[in-house]
C-alpha cells in the first residue's frame, strides 16, 4: 500500500501547490461567445507567428466574462474579457472596487444580425422593424388603439408576407444578441406604430421589448445551431443569426431583408443595415508586461492584416471597422477607457 | 402458478375429457405463453434495431472526418520575400508572418493549375485563395523556419484543401448551393474536379484528426482531438489513481472491519444514494469547492478529474463491496483458523481473489467517466478551444485543456457544417475508448473469475 499513499500525497501536494506555485506564460481571454470565433481566430494566428504560446480563449458569454474580469488583478484572474456590448458603468464600478481601474476599451468591428428562414420555405424576403413588433408584441396599436395581439399569420402583419403562421425564433434574455435585437428591431418597430406612446401613457415603460406568451415566439437560449434546428424542422419559422453564421450555413438558410436592405459586410459597414452591434474586448492594462504576449496579442488582434477588410476575420464574417487606425492607436498607446472620452 | 393450481383444483371438471387434446383453456395459456415470447422476440429485435440505425447514423456521419481533402503544390520558397536580407537568420526570418506566407502558396497553385494546363476562368493567383487551408501557410513557414536552408528552393507541399473543398468531395458542398456562398464559387468546384483527375487534389486517410488539436472556426479541416484526448486520459489518471485507493480502503473497511450499527447503515444508504445523484450535482460541487474556494485553476484537467472521482468513487465502492462479499467466507475461516491476523486474512487471501471483480468496477467506472459531460460544463472545459498540447506531465494536469466529450459538443455547435461531421468523427474515437475499456473489463472477468 506505500505506492498508493505515495500517489496519493503526491496528487494532494500537487493540488494545494498548484494554485500557488502557478507562473502563468499564456494570455487568458473569456467573455463572449459572439466574440470566441474571431478571438480563437486570431489567438491561432498569434500563435503560429509568435514565440508566444496560444492565447486560451474561453466562452461563458459577456456579462460572465467581464465578472470574471472584474475579479481583480493577478495571475489567477484573466487579461482579457471578450464582449458583444460596451462594458456597462456598473461593471466599471464592480471592477474599480477590485482593485481593476485601468481598462482598455478595444473595438474590433461591428457583426451584423440577420433575420432568415428555411431555403425551400415560404417566400420571407423583406421585413421592416414594424412586421417584427406588430408580430411579437403582446400589445399592438389598431385603429390607434392599443389591443392584445390579434395577429396569427405573417400576412395579417403586413399583406406582402408570406400567409403562414407566425413562429419565430429569437435569442434568449441572456444572450447579448437580444439586446440588440430588442433595441434595433422592437423598439424600433414599437416607435414607429406609435405604440410607444400609448404603452406609455398606459404605465408600461417596458412595454415596447415584451414579446408574446403564446407559443408564437420562442425564446431559443442555446446557440444559433439550435435556433437552426428549429427552423430545420419548421418550415415556417423565422430565426435571428449572426451574419458569420448565417454565410456559413447558406445551404439551409435564405436571408431576409430589413428596411429594404440586405445584410452584407458592405452595408452593415456604412450603417444602411440597421441591425448591427458593435465588438469589444477589454484588455487589463495592470497586466500588461507582466504577462508576456498581451500587448502583442491586442495589437495584433487589431492590426490591418487580421481585423482589416481583407483579414480572416473580415473573411469569416466580422464587418471591418472603417475607423481601425483610431483602435490602433489606442492600443499602441495603451489608453485607458476615460482618459480622452 | 396460479393458473397451474387452478388447473390441479379443476380437475375433476375435466372428467372424460382427453390429456392429449388440449381443451380451451389449456389452449388460452399456451397462446399466452406464444405471444409473451412474441413480445420478447419483438423487444430484442427492436433493442438491435435502435442499435443499428444508432451505429450506423454515427458510422455515416462521422467517417468522414478520418479523410481529408490535400493539395500537392510544389512552392516556390521566393528568398525576395521571406528572407531579404539574405542571411537566412531563422530570427530575422520570423519576422515574415503567416500573412507574408499566403501569397507564395496562391502563387504556387496558380502556377501548378497553369502548368498543368487546366482549363480555368480562374485568372489570378488571388483567386485561389478560396482552394487553401489557412493552415498551409503556417505549415510552409515552420518548414522553412526549422531549416533556413530552403528559401531558394523549390519545394513538394502537401496542403490541406479548404473545408468547402473538402466538402465537394465528400457531397457536402452542393454546386446548387454555393451560388450564395462567399467561401467558394462554381469555378472553384470545376478546379477541383479537373486537379483531383490529375491526381494534385486527393483525399487520403487523416491522421490529425486523432492526434491534432483543435482549431479557430475558419479551419476546420485542421481541427482535431488530439489534445483533448490527452486532456480526458490526465483526467483519467486522477481518477484513478484517486477513486481506486478510496473506494478500495473504504469497501474494505465497511464490509470486513466495520462494525454493523446504525451509523455504518446510514453511510451504506448514502453511498448508495450517492451512485444516482445526477452528475451536474458533482460539477457544480467542483465549481463551488475546488475553483471557487481552493482556487485550483479553471478548465485544468486536475479539477476535471477531482469532480469525476467523486462521480466514480460511490460506483467503485459498491462494486468492490459486492466482489469482496461474494468471495465464500470459508475462505477467511481457514485463514484465520491457520492463525492469520484478520488484517493479514483481508489482505493475503480476500483481496487477492476479489481483485478481478474490484477492477471490472473500476474500468466501467471510469469508462462512465470517461464519456461524461454535464460535470466538465459547469468547470470551464467546454467553451475552451483545446489548441496546446500540454508540455510534461505537469502541465498536463494544471494547464486548461478540453476532453473527448466536451470537445465533440464544442464541434457540434460550430456554424461551419463541417465541424459537425468532425463531431461525428470524434463520437467514434469515443466510442472505439469505451469499447476498448468495456473488453478490457470482459477479458478481466472472463480470465481470473472464480466460482465458488
Amino acid at each position: 500500500m506505500t505506492t498508493v499513499k505515495l500517489t496519493a500525497s503526491a496528487l494532494a501536494i500537487a493540488a494545494v501547490s498548484a494554485s500557488a506555485a502557478y507562473a502563468r506564460d499564456n494570455v487568458q481571454v473569456a467573455g463572449s461567445s459572439t466574440v470566441l470565433p474571431y478571438a480563437s481566430i486570431v489567438a491561432e494566428a498569434f500563435g503560429e507567428n509568435f514565440d508566444f504560446p496560444t492565447p486560451v480563449v474561453e466562452s461563458g458569454g459577456s456579462s460572465a466574462g467581464l465578472k470574471r474580469f472584474c475579479e481583480g488583478v493577478g495571475e489567477n484572474t484573466i487579461d482579457i474579457a471578450n464582449a458583444s456590448r460596451a462594458i456597462r458603468e456598473k461593471e466599471v464600478a464592480a471592477c474599480a472596487e477590485n482593485g481593476v481601474t485601468d481598462i482598455i476599451e478595444v473595438k474590433i468591428g461591428y457583426d451584423g444580425i440577420v433575420f432568415a428562414s428555411q431555403i425551400n420555405g415560404p417566400a420571407f424576403s423583406a421585413f421592416t422593424p414594424t412586421d417584427w413588433f406588430n408580430a411579437l408584441s403582446p400589445k399592438v396599436v389598431v385603429d390607434g388603439a392599443l389591443v392584445d395581439n390579434p395577429y396569427t399569420k405573417w400576412s395579417e402583419v403586413n399583406a406582402e408576407l408570406p400567409d403562414v403562421e407566425i413562429a419565430a425564433f429569437i435569442p434568449g434574455t441572456k444572450h447579448g444578441t437580444r439586446e440588440v435585437f430588442e433595441e434595433k428591431v422592437l423598439e424600433a418597430g414599437c416607435e414607429e406604430t406609435g405604440a410607444k406612446e400609448l404603452l406609455e401613457a398606459a404605465g408600461m415603460e417596458d412595454g415596447c421589448i415584451a414579446v408574446r406568451t403564446d407559443g408564437m415566439s420562442v425564446d431559443i437560449d442555446g446557440d444559433y445551431t439550435e435556433t437552426l434546428a428549429r427552423i430545420d424542422s419548421n418550415q415556417n419559422g423565422v430565426g435571428v443569426f449572426g451574419l458569420a453564421f448565417y454565410e456559413n450555413n447558406t445551404d439551409k438558410l435564405k436571408v431576409a431583408t430589413m428596411d429594404g436592405i440586405a445584410p452584407s459586410t458592405e452595408t452593415i459597414s456604412t450603417g444602411e443595415y440597421p441591425v448591427s452591434r458593435p465588438l469589444f474586448f477589454y484588455v487589463k492594462k495592470a497586466h500588461i508586461g507582466v504577462i508576456p504576449g498581451l500587448k502583442e496579442f491586442a495589437e495584433f488582434f487589431v492590426a490591418d492584416e487580421i481585423a482589416g477588410p481583407d483579414g480572416p476575420l473580415s473573411d469569416y464574417g466580422l464587418v471591418a471597422d472603417p475607423d481601425l487606425a483610431t483602435t490602433q492607436g489606442i492600443v499602441a498607446d495603451e489608453q485607458v477607457m476615460g482618459s480622452n472620452m | 402458478m396460479t393458473d397451474a393450481s387452478l388447473a390441479t383444483s379443476g380437475a375433476p371438471a375435466r372428467k372424460g375429457k382427453s390429456l392429449v387434446v388440449p381443451d380451451a383453456r389449456t389452449k388460452r395459456r399456451n397462446a399466452a405463453e406464444t405471444r409473451f415470447k412474441a413480445y420478447g422476440v419483438a423487444a430484442i429485435g427492436a433493442g438491435i434495431f435502435f442499435l443499428v440505425v444508432l451505429l450506423s447514423a454515427i458510422l455515416i456521419n462521422g467517417v468522414g472526418a478520418f479523410q481529408q481533402t490535400f493539395i500537392q503544390v510544389p512552392v516556390y520558397l521566393d528568398p525576395a520575400k521571406l528572407d531579404k536580407s539574405g542571411n537566412r537568420d531563422p530570427e530575422e526570418m520570423k519576422k515574415v508572418s503567416t500573412f507574408g506566407y499566403s501569397p507564395l502558396i496562391q502563387d504556387a497553385l496558380f502556377a501548378e493549375v497553369q502548368a498543368q494546363g487546366v482549363d480555368t476562368p480562374l485568372d489570378s493567383a488571388k483567386a485561389m485563395k478560396e482552394m487553401i487551408s489557412a493552415s498551409a501557410a503556417a505549415q510552409v513557414r515552420d518548414v522553412v523556419l526549422a531549416d533556413p536552408d530552403l528559401v531558394g528552393e523549390t519545394v513538394d507541399f502537401q496542403i490541406l484543401a479548404s473545408s468547402r473543398v473538402d466538402g465537394y468531395l465528400k457531397g457536402r458542398v452542393q454546386r446548387a448551393d454555393v451560388a450564395r456562398d462567399k467561401n467558394i464559387n462554381v469555378e472553384h468546384l470545376d478546379l477541383t474536379d479537373a486537379l483531383r483527375e490529375k491526381g494534385i487534389v486527393a483525399r487520403r486517410f487523416n491522421m490529425d484528426f486523432i492526434t491534432g488539436a483543435d482549431a479557430s472556426e475558419s479551419r476546420a479541416e485542421q481541427a482535431g482531438l488530439g489534445v483533448s484526448i490527452l486532456g480526458s486520459l490526465f483526467m483519467m489518471l486522477v481518477v484513478l489513481l484517486l477513486s481506486l485507493p478510496i473506494g478500495v480502503a473504504a469497501s474494505i473497511y465497511l464490509e470486513e472491519f466495520a462494525k454493523k450499527n446504525r451509523f455504518t447503515d446510514i453511510i451504506e444508504v448514502n453511498i448508495s444514494n450517492l451512485a444516482a445523484v445526477p452528475s451536474i450535482v458533482f460539477g457544480i460541487l467542483g465549481l463551488a469547492v475546488f475553483i471557487q474556494f481552493m482556487h485550483l485553476p479553471q478548465s485544468a484537467p486536475l479539477v476535471g478529474g477531482l469532480v469525476l472521482t467523486l462521480m466514480t468513487l460511490p460506483t467503485i465502492i459498491i462494486s468492490t463491496r459486492a466482489s469482496l462479499a461474494s468471495v465464500p467466507p470459508s475462505i477467511r475461516s481457514a485463514a484465520l483458523g491457520v492463525g492469520a491476523s484478520k488484517m493479514q486474512s483481508v489482505f493475503h487471501h480476500v483481496l487477492p481473489l476479489a481483485m478481478p471483480g474490484i477492477l471490472t468496477g473500476t474500468i466501467l467506472g471510469l469508462a462512465q467517466a470517461l464519456g461524461e459531460t454535464a460535470p466538465l460544463l459547469l468547470i470551464g472545459m467546454v467553451g475552451y478551444i483545446a489548441t496546446n498540447y500540454p508540455d510534461g506531465v505537469a502541465s498536463g494536469f494544471l494547464d486548461p485543456n478540453s476532453a473527448m466529450p466536451a470537445q465533440i459538443y464544442e464541434w457540434a455547435k460550430r456554424a461551419d457544417p463541417a465541424y459537425y461531421e468532425r463531431a461525428w468523427g470524434g463520437i467514434i474515437i469515443l466510442l472505439v475508448f469505451l469499447m476498448v475499456m468495456n473488453i478490457i473489463a470482459i477479458l478481466l472477468r472472463r480470465r481470473f473469475e472464480r466460482r465458488w
